[in-house]
């Protein structure tokens, strides 16, 4: 009999712990602080007016229906340009591209064109180390062509590494990529 | 004393009728403590009806020798053990051991049934390993320490974060038993290593399938028993340090455990280990960020009467382990690099510091638990558990973010377990048992990262029932059956887009609670029914030979993680989905023993055979372009799976010298796909020669060598995608070779060790160089297989004190 009632005490002693527990709390959102949900890059041809080149964006930050878009360029145009990074999940958007500025020794963005697009780019800034950031960059174009153009944003690798600060992203510059976009690209 | 008694009893009064004819028979074997395997000195064996007494020495042996045919009956009495009998019909020299119970609990009892060696469990398939044993992997892991046993290998994530794989399979499918306790501790990740103190355990017992039912029903692959040292009945004070120091890593650990007993049944259980490594070393280069943190503790304190009890334990175990720098990476193109690199790209000076990424695990354990002897029922018992487990998991983050954990998890059980052991009837044993569980999972949402696993609560009920049937001294019987039911209650949010995508809108639309912006939060509720059982039978020959025979079926509904899981693995830059349509998977495993004999060989054979229906794997199923490029999507799938393999262990002793050989296979496909199941341990063989010399302070030197055969069965998840080369800026078809196992490989490793007496305290010096010859290689068992060599050669200095 006692184990009996010792058993049933238990029973109870567990419901009640189950009483207890808040399963009618909906747990709280949670806006992802570090994504970056968006990729936008400005360029602006000399003396001319600064454009929305290219912008990707994707608001779930899951990849599963992006928007991609892309504006033509002008052939033997010199472009300054700046590259920005945005978390779209938080409102207002936070502008990570500060994030990226301020760990600048950390952070490294390559501009890789394809062979047959015919357009070179040049860092433009730096970072304590006197290494490219690669957030203003200067893009010039030549010849009328078409092709892909890829912004990768890499974090901690080595900057380093040969060639590094000339923007030529070879294995030895390791790290990890945090961005990693194609554009196709006319030059008209 | 009242077997001392009993015993005199015996010498004294009882005249021995001798029968005129064969008399040159042996009787002789080995004492044994069930708890702890360590042999039993000064055991009295006695053969009833004659003042024949043999006593077990200092290495647990007895012998009779001139014995007629005949019936007999052996007894064997051992101060603070119960006393066992078992009867023979004696026609030929025979071997017996038997294995007696440290507790005094039945000292009242004075004759027992005969439990033979190893028969106190069913018909269930194990293997154990000795305290001794334990002690040598002090500085390493319990994964680490079983895989020293045939048949059992590890998942391993680095060389610090190591999961048992019992015959193939590994996580939720085997349950891992510390203290009586069914360990929860998100055990279903293959990161996640199981929080067990490998220095708070004096028994480790695998047994391989479902057919210990009392420790749950959805043991697919098999259950882990730990068992802690446990208190004797009588005024003593026992205490252990062991101190040892490594090479590879430079750093060490301390453990000590100290156990206060009083003949009163009061006793009081203190046990502590400490563990200090920096970064570990593979033969060509450091492995930047393996150091590990571990602060160990248990406490206990109980009450023992003879026929009743109150135990209360207390166990908490903290770690904070470092996962290599070069394991973290961004996309398929890092992979594909990591893969081509052939070295991990981060390699930094050796080093303290545990930087990101890395993981913190704090793991408690609060039991209660109290017995009582029912006259002419058996024994009753009820234990309450509480389990805390909190996960930190710190990822390489911008923005200074680094010092907030990505996942904060934590995981609350309450565990209630009753159970009535029936003895009334003799030569049958049963027991029936219930036990009720709920859980809560609670993820911080304050790390600023989408949950990994949503918050749930879940509620389970389980019921058994299980029976030994001892027919006669050459064969017994036993069956069991368990129900579970499980009900699950989860409160998640899905992006909108997955949530559609998965069409998860036309199948579960009553889950649908609100949407926040591209946010859905769901409120997915399911209920599970599980039947699992075990039948089986033992048999012992007329030459000791021993064949346990077992059929059992585990049932096992989705563990959270298959459920829910939905995010990005770093390790391997994979995107892991959850699916909510899954159900249970039943498994139903034969599995055949058969160990014996023969002079000064000694062998075991467990072949076995696991069918599976709706086996739950994880697999690639296409890719997927994010900001951050390119990613193979992993989901999960059910099909039919069958496992088939074969256990072989066996030993010879020549004068001072003794081998031991464990071999393992095992073969495991996916019916459905026809292809290999991912993750089957390969061919393994080790090989172990010993030389020992007793009058040498018990000397020792052993050489082990280890070999792993190269997995030729594997599937093929490799896949393609376009990665931009970084030269040209074009896009090119990379095919990503994610699934080819690595190479064989062979190890050597030496042990050797001497023991010393002072007064009534024993010290023990042992010498350990695990790798002597520092090969590289890598394991297809190893998560982080594609970043880096395993560990180099390390030597380790042991040092351990009995008082």
């Amino acid at each position: 009999m006692k184990t009996i009632k010792l058993l049933s005490l238990s029973f109870i002693a567990l419901l009640t712990f189950s009483a207890c527990s808040n399963d009618d709390d909906a747990p709280e959102l949670i806006n992802q602080e570090e994504v970056i949900t968006t990729l936008n890059v400005y360029l602006t041809p000399e003396g001319g007016t600064e454009i929305l080149a290219f912008s990707y964006n994707d608001l779930d930050a899951d990849g599963l229906n992006p928007e991609k878009t892309t504006t033509p360029l002008s052939a033997n145009t010199t472009y300054t340009g700046r590259v920005e990074f945005l978390n779209k999940l938080e409102d207002p958007a936070e502008d990570i591209t500060v994030e990226v500025r301020e760990e600048g020794d950390e952070h490294q963005v390559f501009y890789l064109p394809s062979t047959s697009l015919d357009l070179t780019t040049t860092y433009l800034d730096n970072d304590v180390d006197g290494n490219p950031i690669g957030i203003e960059f200067m893009l010039e174009t030549r010849n009328a062509s078409s092709g892909i153009l890829t912004f990768i944003l890499i974090h901690d690798g080595n900057k380093f590494a040969a060639g590094a600060s000339e923007g030529i992203l070879s294995d030895s510059v390791g790290g990890e990529t945090d961005i990693e976009t194609t554009f196709d690209v006319s030059i008209e | 004393m009242f077997q001392k008694f009993s015993l005199l009893f015996f010498i004294l009064f009882v005249s021995p009728y001798i029968f005129a004819q064969d008399c040159d028979f042996s009787i002789s074997g080995q004492i044994i403590d069930i708890h702890d395997n360590t042999p039993l000195q000064g055991a009295v064996i006695s053969i009833g009806g004659t003042n024949t007494v043999s006593y077990s020495n200092e290495n647990g042996y007895y012998e009779f020798n001139d014995l007629c045919k005949g019936e007999l009956t052996l007894k064997v009495t051992h101060p603070y053990c119960k006393t066992e009998a078992k009867t023979i019909r004696l026609k030929e020299d025979r071997k017996i051991n038997f294995r007696l119970e440290h507790h005094l609990e039945e000292l009242n009892e004075v004759l027992l049934k005969g439990k033979l060696y190893n028969t106190n469990l069913n018909s269930s398939i194990s293997n154990q390993i000795k305290t001794e044993e334990l002690e040598r992997f002090s500085s390493t892991s319990l994964g680490e320490a079983l895989e020293s046993i045939s048949g059992v290998s590890t998942l391993n994530t680095g060389s610090s974060i190591v999961k048992p794989i019992i015959q193939g399979l590994h996580s939720s499918r085997v349950l891992i038993i510390n203290d009586n306790v069914r360990l929860h501790d998100q055990q279903w990740g293959e990161d996640h290593a199981p929080n067990v103190d490998i220095n708070s355990a004096a028994n480790v017992m695998v047994i391989k399938g479902a057919s210990a039912l009392k420790y749950g029903g959805d043991a697919i692959a098999g259950v882990i028993v730990v068992e802690p040292r446990k208190a004797p009945i009588k005024d003593t004070l026992m205490g252990k340090t062991i101190l040892t120091g490594a090479s590879n890593g430079r750093g060490g650990t301390l453990s000590s455990s100290l156990i206060k007993s009083n003949l009163s049944g009061f006793n009081y259980r203190i046990q502590g280990s400490l563990k200090r490594l920096g970064d570990l070393k593979a033969p060509d280069y450091q492995l930047t960020n393996t150091g590990q943190r571990e602060n160990n503790l248990s406490l206990g304190l109980g009450l023992n009467k003879i026929d009743y009890g109150i135990d209360f334990s207390y166990k908490l175990t903290n770690s904070e382990i470092g996962i290599l720098r070069a394991a973290h990476i961004g996309n398929a193109r890092d992979l594909v690099n990591s893969i081509n690199r052939q070295e991990p790209f981060y390699i930094e000076d050796f080093s303290y510091s545990i930087d990101n990424p890395k993981q913190e695990v704090t793991h408690q354990i609060f039991k209660l638990n109290t017995f009582k002897k029912l006259k002419n029922i058996g024994e009753a018992s009820l234990q309450y558990s509480f389990q805390n487990n909190d996960r930190l998991e710190f990822d390489v983050r911008r923005g200074g973010r680094s010092n907030i954990a990505a996942m904060d998890m934590n995981l609350k059980t309450h565990t209630l377990l009753a159970q009535l052991e029936w003895t009334q009837i003799r030569d049958f044993n049963t027991e029936f048992g219930i036990e009720l569980n709920a859980q809560t999972n609670f993820s911080d949402p304050s790390t600023g990262v989408k949950r990994l696993i949503p918050d749930y609560d879940m509620y389970s009920a389980g019921i058994f029932a299980t029976s030994i049937f001892e027919l006669n001294e050459n064969w017994k019987i036993d069956a069991g059956i368990r129900y579970d039911f499980s009900k699950i209650n989860a409160d998640k949010f899905y992006a909108l887009s997955r949530w559609r995508n998965l069409n998860y809108n036309q199948l579960y639309p009553q889950f649908e609670v609100e949407e926040f912006g591209n946010q859905i939060l769901t409120n997915p509720i399911f209920d599970y029914h599980n039947i699992s059982g075990t039948v089986g039978a033992t048999h012992i020959f007329e030459n000791d030979w021993k064949l346990i025979s077992n059929l059992s079926s585990a049932s096992r509904a989705p563990n959270p993680s298959e459920l829910f899981s939905e995010g990005l693995h770093h390790s391997l830059a994979t995107i892991e989905l959850g699916d909510l349509r899954l159900g249970s998977e039943q498994s139903l495993k034969v599995g055949i023993e058969l160990q014996g004999e023969i002079d000064n060989f000694g062998f075991s054979l467990q072949p076995y055979y696991n069918y599976i229906d709706d086996f739950i794997i994880l697999e690639p199923e296409g890719i997927e372009t994010t900001i951050r490029g390119s990613f193979p999507v992993y989901a999960y799938r059910q099909t039919d799976a069958r496992l088939f393999g074969i256990d072989v262990s066996a030993s010879y002793t020549y004068r001072n010298f003794d081998w031991l050989s464990n071999f393992a296979y095992v073969n495991g496909t996916d019916i459905d796909r026809d292809t290999a199941l991912i993750n089957m341990p390969p061919l393994n063989l080790s090989n172990t020669l010993t030389y020992r010399k007793a009058e040498w302070n018990n000397f020792y030197l052993s050489v082990n060598s280890k070999f792993v055969a190269e997995q030729h069965l594997f599937p093929d998840n490799n896949f393609t995608t376009d990665i931009v080369n970084t030269t040209t800026g074009n896009f090119e078809e990379v095919l990503v070779d994610i699934s080819t196992p690595p190479e064989a490989y062979h190890l050597l490793n030496f042990r050797s060790g001497v023991q010393f007496d002072l007064n009534s305290n024993k010290l023990s010096i042992d010498i350990i160089i695990n790798n002597v010859l520092n090969t590289s290689y890598r394991d297809y068992l190893n998560r982080l297989r594609f970043y880096a060599d395993e560990v180099g050669t390390n030597a380790m200095l042991q040092l351990k004190f009995n008082y």
